[in-house]
C-alpha cells in the first residue's frame, strides 16, 4: 500500500531537529535498520542545512519554508521529497571535492552534498514552478 | 554532545560522546581550537561513543588538522563506530589521516 505524509516547516536552522525527527520516524516505519537510518538523518541534515542557509535572501519571509514528504511507494520503495521556494540550486551541478587531496591541499567544503548523492540510491532535481524539488529514492 | 579529555604518553587524548552535528559542531571546533592554541600537538579523537558526525563536524576537524600541521603537529583518530565510519570513508578523510581499531594501537 502506498502511503504518504508531508510536514511544512520554517527554513530556519531552530527547526533542523524537527525535520530530522519528521524523516526519522517515517523511516523507522518502514523498518530500516538504525544505520539506515541515522544516514537518512545524515542526508536530510545536509539538504536542511542548505536550503536554511543559502535558499532565501530574506531570512524573515514568512514564506521561507521547507516542505518534506515522505513517501512508500510499492514500486519504488521509500522515496523523500523536499521542495523550497528559495532560488534555484541544482546540487546535481554541483562538483565533487577533490578526494585524494592532502591535509593541506584539501578543500573545506563541498561534503553535504557529496554525503546526499552517495547516500542515497538515487537523487533527481527538478525546478517547478518557482520551486526547487530534490526526490530522494532512498 | 560531550567531550572528556585526557593525557596519556606523549598524546592528548579527546573522546566525544554523542553527535557533532551542525548545531554541535562550533562547541567542537572550539574546544579543538583551545587545546592547540594551549600548545598541545599530538592529539587523538577517540570517536567509541560518537553516534553521528556530519560534514559541519568534518570541516571543524579538517580545520583544526590544517592548524595543526601549521604547527608541527598531527590530528589522529581511534575506534570509529558503523555511521560515523562509513562517512569517514566517503569524505576519503580515512585515508587523509591515520585510523586505529582501539586506542591502545594509537598509542603505540
Amino acid at each position: 500500500m502506498d502511503i504518504s505524509a508531508t510536514i511544512t516547516i520554517p527554513a530556519k536552522l531552530e527547526f533542523l531537529y524537527e525535520s530530522v525527527d519528521f524523516v526519522s520516524s517515517c523511516a523507522r516505519e518502514q523498518k530500516f535498520s538504525n544505520e539506515k537510518i541515522s544516514e537518512i538523518a545524515l542526508v536530510i541534515e545536509e539538504v536542511f542545512v542548505n536550503i536554511s542557509k543559502y535558499a532565501y535572501a530574506e531570512k524573515n519571509d514568512h514564506d521561507a519554508n521547507i516542505e518534506i514528504t515522505c513517501k512508500s511507494v510499492e514500486t519504488k520503495g521509500f522515496v523523500i521529497e523536499i521542495v523550497d521556494s528559495g532560488v534555484p540550486f541544482d546540487i546535481m551541478s554541483v562538483r565533487e571535492p577533490d578526494l585524494t587531496s592532502d591535509i593541506n591541499g584539501r578543500q573545506t567544503g563541498g561534503l553535504g552534498i557529496l554525503f546526499i548523492k552517495k547516500l542515497m540510491y538515487e537523487v533527481q532535481y527538478r525546478r517547478e514552478e518557482g520551486r526547487n524539488k530534490l526526490t530522494l529514492f532512498v | 554532545m560531550q567531550i572528556k579529555t585526557g593525557k596519556e604518553k606523549n598524546m592528548l587524548i579527546v573522546s566525544v560522546k554523542g553527535k557533532i552535528d551542525t548545531i554541535t559542531a562550533p562547541e567542537f571546533e572550539k574546544t579543538l581550537f583551545s587545546l592547540i592554541t594551549q600548545g598541545e600537538k599530538n592529539l587523538l579523537l577517540n570517536f567509541s561513543e560518537l553516534d553521528y558526525i556530519n560534514s559541519a563536524g568534518l570541516r571543524s576537524i579538517l580545520v583544526s588538522a590544517k592548524q595543526l600541521k601549521v604547527n608541527n603537529g598531527k590530528l589522529s583518530f581511534s575506534e570509529l563506530k558503523g555511521p560515523v565510519k562509513e562517512v569517514f570513508k566517503i569524505s576519503g578523510f580515512s585515508t587523509i589521516f591515520d585510523i586505529f581499531d582501539t586506542q591502545e594501537d594509537a598509542l603505540k
